[in-house]
């Protein structure tokens, strides 16, 4: 059975004296019958294709409505000739989350983590800190597995689908699952990652998911860049010694019962929210939709 | 189900995984349970497919899917120009399917010699499908194990003429579920099994008298 909270992934660490990481992939493996060579493999498939996907992005490719694309360029050329507010590495992070954000809406090739209006959040944080700060590729994928595990929890406990609960079913998990995985990353303890991702889930409880025209485009490709950033900021609070005062898997409950809460107009159906706004109706207008 | 490569994964063309990548898996089902390539084919989408297919790209994943592109193949956004190219033509409509999921679309496939195979099915999200009518009988199955598929008269004896072929050649039986029109009429088997089901056991089937048509499905290894 995998994992239902991440505290049985904390005490199988403890008990087997086991990285959390490793907790991770041996449960997968047991569930599914894989060995561990082969479930490693997998998984640097879907760490070369994340970075493959970061590196693929055209700044003059547009979405098929037109609304956005070139967002992950402008972000390139104002870091290159100005000084951005978030300083260097943060503003990369920014860059290739709206990148990714960009690819999945042009229909490029991206890795669902945990689903494709998601997908920018995890490579934003770990293929940037990976290329920023020279780390050996084995370390990331060790925190693909954290994440990847975090993730698990989520889905069994709340929800990773935004029709479901919302978009802190997508962006929220996802940022959830990128603190956990570059906290541990950066040397945290399995205690640390489950902070970082409690605070990270609980800075975005409650996003609805409200997307305009009923396309994974305005407003997905920026709360990407929310997801990351939020991260990142949860990893570091994290590091600094904050731990969060309500427990991960309590938070995930909480999340769970926010979702269910949300009204249905709030929950990828593109009937309240930003997808209303007199703009966005609008815009839906015109794409007839 | 609960691999990790469900949370992280699949790699998949954009921009969503249920109106894409489903829908790219759903085409790509049909073509393989038709088994040879399709020179017609009639698309319609029902419901979510139906309102925002276009914008998310539903409806050439699923062309692309019917020319055997899998849900990751980065020709998905050319499939129309694939499709001429390949030689297929194609309608896409929408339609409202009764009793339908809101991700679902309808196939209606034909060969260059008017061979006809009709497969509704939906997306369920993650990228994965659940088949639901084949040639006009209620079926549920995932196309993601291999999978045999049995038309047969109802009839006794025919699920164990099945079994016994299937464990002569030791292929280990995950599911089986068993449909009917009605008593005595047409019936549908759907085994889904671990190994790779060999042409042999569908050519043996397909002599036996109570059996009308067997399709096998073999997966070709994980998506990735």
């Amino acid at each position: 059975m995998a994992y239902q909270a991440v505290e049985e992934i904390q005490v199988r660490c403890e008990k087997e004296n086991i990285p959390f990481w490793k907790a991770v992939q041996l449960e997968d493996c047991e569930e599914n019958g894989i060995t561990e060579e082969e479930s490693w493999q997998q998984m640097t498939l879907m760490w070369t294709r994340m970075k493959e996907s970061v590196d693929a992005y055209d700044p003059s490719e547009k979405s098929r409505s037109g609304l956005v694309g070139k967002e992950g360029g402008l972000m390139d050329e104002y870091l290159q000739n100005e000084k951005p507010l978030c300083g260097d590495f943060v503003s990369k992070v920014i860059a290739n989350a709206l990148k990714m954000g960009c690819n999945n809406a042009c229909m490029k090739r991206i890795v669902a983590a945990p689903t494709a209006g998601a997908c920018g959040v995890m490579p934003a944080v770990l293929v940037t800190y990976c290329r920023e700060f020279l780390i050996e590729e084995d370390r990331m994928i060790e925190a693909m597995y954290v994440a990847a595990g975090i993730g698990q929890v989520i889905a069994s406990r709340a929800s990773l689908a935004g029709a479901s609960g919302g978009c802190q079913a997508e962006i929220g998990s996802a940022s959830g699952m990128a603190a956990a995985a570059i906290c541990g990353a950066r040397g945290g303890s399995k205690e640390q990652m489950g902070h970082a991702c409690a605070i990270a889930l609980k800075n975005l409880m409650g996003l609805v998911c409200d997307p305009v025209a009923g396309l994974v485009e305005v407003p997905c490709v920026k709360r990407n860049v929310g997801g990351a950033v939020n991260a990142l900021a949860a990893a570091d609070m994290t590091l600094a010694g904050i731990i969060s005062q309500i427990p991960v898997d309590q938070v995930i409950d909480a999340m769970g019962e926010v979702g269910m809460k949300m009204d249905v107009s709030l929950r990828e159906t593109s009937l309240g929210g930003v997808a209303v706004s007199p703009r966005g109706i609008e815009i839906a207008e015109k794409l007839g939709m | 189900m609960g691999s990790i490569f469900d949370i992280l994964g699949p790699v998949m063309v954009g921009p969503s995984s249920s109106h894409t990548a489903g829908a790219a898996r759903i085409g790509y089902t049909a073509r393989q349970l038709f088994g040879e390539p399709v020179k017609k084919a009639e698309v319609y989408l029902h419901g979510s497919f139906a309102a925002t297919g276009k914008g998310h790209g539903t409806d050439r994943a699923i062309i692309a899917g019917l020319l055997g592109m899998k849900p990751d193949d980065l020709r998905i956004p050319a499939a129309f120009e694939e499709a001429k190219k390949a030689g297929m033509e194609f309608t896409i409509a929408n339609r409202e399917l009764k009793n339908a999921h809101p991700n679902t679309a309808r196939v209606v496939m034909e060969n260059a010699g008017g061979r006809k195979m009709v497969l509704q099915a939906y997306s369920i999200g993650g990228g994965r499908i659940r088949v639901s009518i084949l040639d006009g009988i209620e079926v549920d199955f995932s196309g993601e194990s291999n999978t045999l598929i049995v038309r047969n008269m109802d009839r006794p004896g025919c699920i164990t003429e099945v079994s016994a072929a299937l464990s002569k050649e030791k292929i280990n039986v995950a599911t089986m579920q068993v449909f009917r029109h009605k008593r005595g009429g047409g019936a549908v088997m759907v085994v889904e099994t671990d190994e790779r089901i060999p042409i042999s056991v569908t050519e043996e089937l397909r002599k036996k008298e109570d059996i009308l048509e067997v399709i096998s499905l073999n997966l070709e290894g994980r998506n990735g």
